[in-house]
């Protein structure tokens, strides 16, 4: 049957059948890599369509529907039209500060990308910690975050940026202690293991309710952790006019516009991978033939199917929810979503212990 | 006490938080509530609301009769000066000498759709149309003369 991981070992065995170890994995690298811009070019291209097309319907409206069949064509006219733009940097600017932003945004969006597993056996790096790898280089965005608006010389920008960082440095507690409570089920932070140990059920549905409690504080978290509403006081068009970048234009705004769509599209991936299950192919408890049919449908498309299904969720809540004010984001987190998690972490290690979940 | 309020918060959050996504999610799925009109396609069927403000105009009757009695109730509401009534005087047949608008002159072009003259109207003379395809090349076309030439008062309206 066809399958990613194949294609792959096959590729591998015909490079290291021709070339010399040491050129084939350089070769091997380079297609890893152009395959990751890939990937993000047809990501920001799929992911802006599908949001425009999203906010449109839950506004009642129709949304792009002019170029080409069905609109299908109007983010690859948008990308053109920011290829071809200006990239201005203004005058007071720190203009290394202000160039390098968006690459560094960009570039921690890729590193993001080594850990997840795309389909059985297909993964760029499957590394002892990658849990613990995630949640920490997405805490490095902050600081294109902060640079950008730190080096634009615009109070709002400034303002947007500082208001960023609060948030994430808060919000990235309790999806730390929310990926912890199912860290503690598998008992380990590889995500290869994660994805196995859901063979016969994913977690959300073996953990009981703190698995649920945990996915709800996840997809809180990862929302506020990517600056996108209801928790987007970064950029909060109204009243910071775009915040952090509203210095941008042209191809660095593409930038920060891509990698904001890359970030979302990899956490509902981690979120996937650990609650829902990744790859794994939906399969309840002893229904042989059910089981069967479920694993005849390809694993890429299980893991993009949840992972779209995760992002289809964080844009049904930016076009809901009306946007907090700072000191009722740092409140959900430090009152709310904090003692929460904590509690359901030590609800989830009882459970752990006692053996009590599925 | 305390953490009664603090679950009741909760829930109160959750809820209210799950009303809204309900709501939105019933217009993501029900794609017969968009009330997106596709302007220059739908030109033949296009609906305007009943109380779509997009020019002044003076209805007559079928036999080219106006309500206006040149009172300049109109020009006075008016803030931008849009409206100006000219008068004359008309001898009626009992040898009485009676006012009457010998054009009223309407600047579409300075016209914010206030409706204060329609408001201020005594006698119904003017009224708000719902057409706007105003576009034209030359400004003074805009200048509109809303009273039909050769029109009369209608009997009856003082």
């Amino acid at each position: 049957m066809w399958s990613l991981s194949k294609i792959a070992s096959s590729l591998h065995g015909w490079l290291n059948s021709t070339f010399d170890p040491t050129i084939s994995l350089i070769i091997e690298m380079v297609i890893a890599g152009v395959s990751i811009i890939g990937l993000f070019a047809v990501l920001g291209l799929v992911l802006v369509l599908m949001e425009r097309r999203v906010a449109a319907w839950i506004q009642i409206r129709l949304g792009p529907n002019r170029v080409g069949p069905q609109g299908l064509l109007q983010s690859m006219a948008d990308t053109i039209k920011l290829l071809v733009k200006e990239g201005l940097t203004p005058n007071g600017a720190d203009k290394f500060l202000f160039n390098l932003a968006p690459f560094i945004a960009m570039i921690v969006a890729m590193l993001l990308m080594a850990p997840i597993a795309f389909a059985k056996d297909f993964q760029l790096w499957d590394l002892n910690i990658g849990v613990l790898y995630v949640s920490a280089v997405s805490s490095i965005m902050v600081i294109s975050i902060l640079m950008a608006g730190w080096s634009s010389n615009n109070k709002y920008s400034l303002m947007g940026a500082m208001r960023s960082g609060a948030q994430i440095v808060s919000y990235e507690l309790s999806a730390g202690l929310a990926i912890l409570s199912i860290v503690v089920l598998t008992g380990s932070l590889q995500v290869s293991t994660i994805i196995e140990s859901q063979a016969d059920g994913w977690w959300i549905f073996k953990g009981h309710i703190p698995a649920i409690i945990s996915f709800v504080i996840f997809m809180i978290a990862v929302t506020a952790e990517t600056n996108r509403a209801p928790f987007d006081l970064a950029e909060a068009e109204s009243e910071l006019t775009a915040g952090f970048h509203t210095e941008y234009s042209g191809m660095k705004f593409a930038l920060f516009f891509l990698s904001e769509y890359v970030n979302v599209f990899i956490v509902c991936s981690i979120g996937a991978t650990i609650f829902l299950g990744g790859w794994m192919p939906f399969h309840i408890g002893h229904w042989e033939s059910f089981n069967h049919v479920m694993d005849f449908i390809p694993s890429s498309i299980w893991f993009f199917g949840k992972t779209f299904m995760l992002i289809f969720l964080i844009m049904w809540f930016r076009w809901t929810f009306p946007r907090l004010r700072i000191d009722q984001l740092l409140n959900l987190e430090w009152k709310y979503l904090l003692p929460i998690s904590m509690l359901n972490l030590l609800v989830m290690t009882a459970i752990a212990i006692l053996g009590w979940h599925f | 006490m305390f953490l009664k309020e603090y679950i009741k918060d909760v829930y109160g959050a959750i809820k209210s938080l799950l009303v809204g996504l309900n709501r939105t999610g019933y217009y993501f799925t029900h794609h017969k509530e968009i009330i997106t009109e596709q302007y220059p396609d739908n030109r033949a069927t296009l609906k305007m609301a009943d109380r779509f403000k997009g020019e002044v105009i003076m209805p007559h009757n079928a036999n080219n009769e106006h309500r206006c009695t040149g009172c300049t109730a109109c020009e006075l509401a008016c803030p931008n000066g849009t409206i100006k009534v000219v008068t004359k005087f008309e001898v009626n047949a009992e040898g009485k000498k009676k006012k009457a608008i010998d054009k009223l002159v309407y600047h579409l072009e300075l016209c914010t759709m206030c409706n204060l003259c329609v408001v201020a109207c005594p006698s119904d003379a003017i009224k708000m149309a719902p057409t706007f395809e105003h576009s034209v090349y030359d400004r003074s076309l805009l200048t509109k003369i809303l009273n039909n030439p050769g029109s009369k008062i209608m009997e009856g309206v003082e």
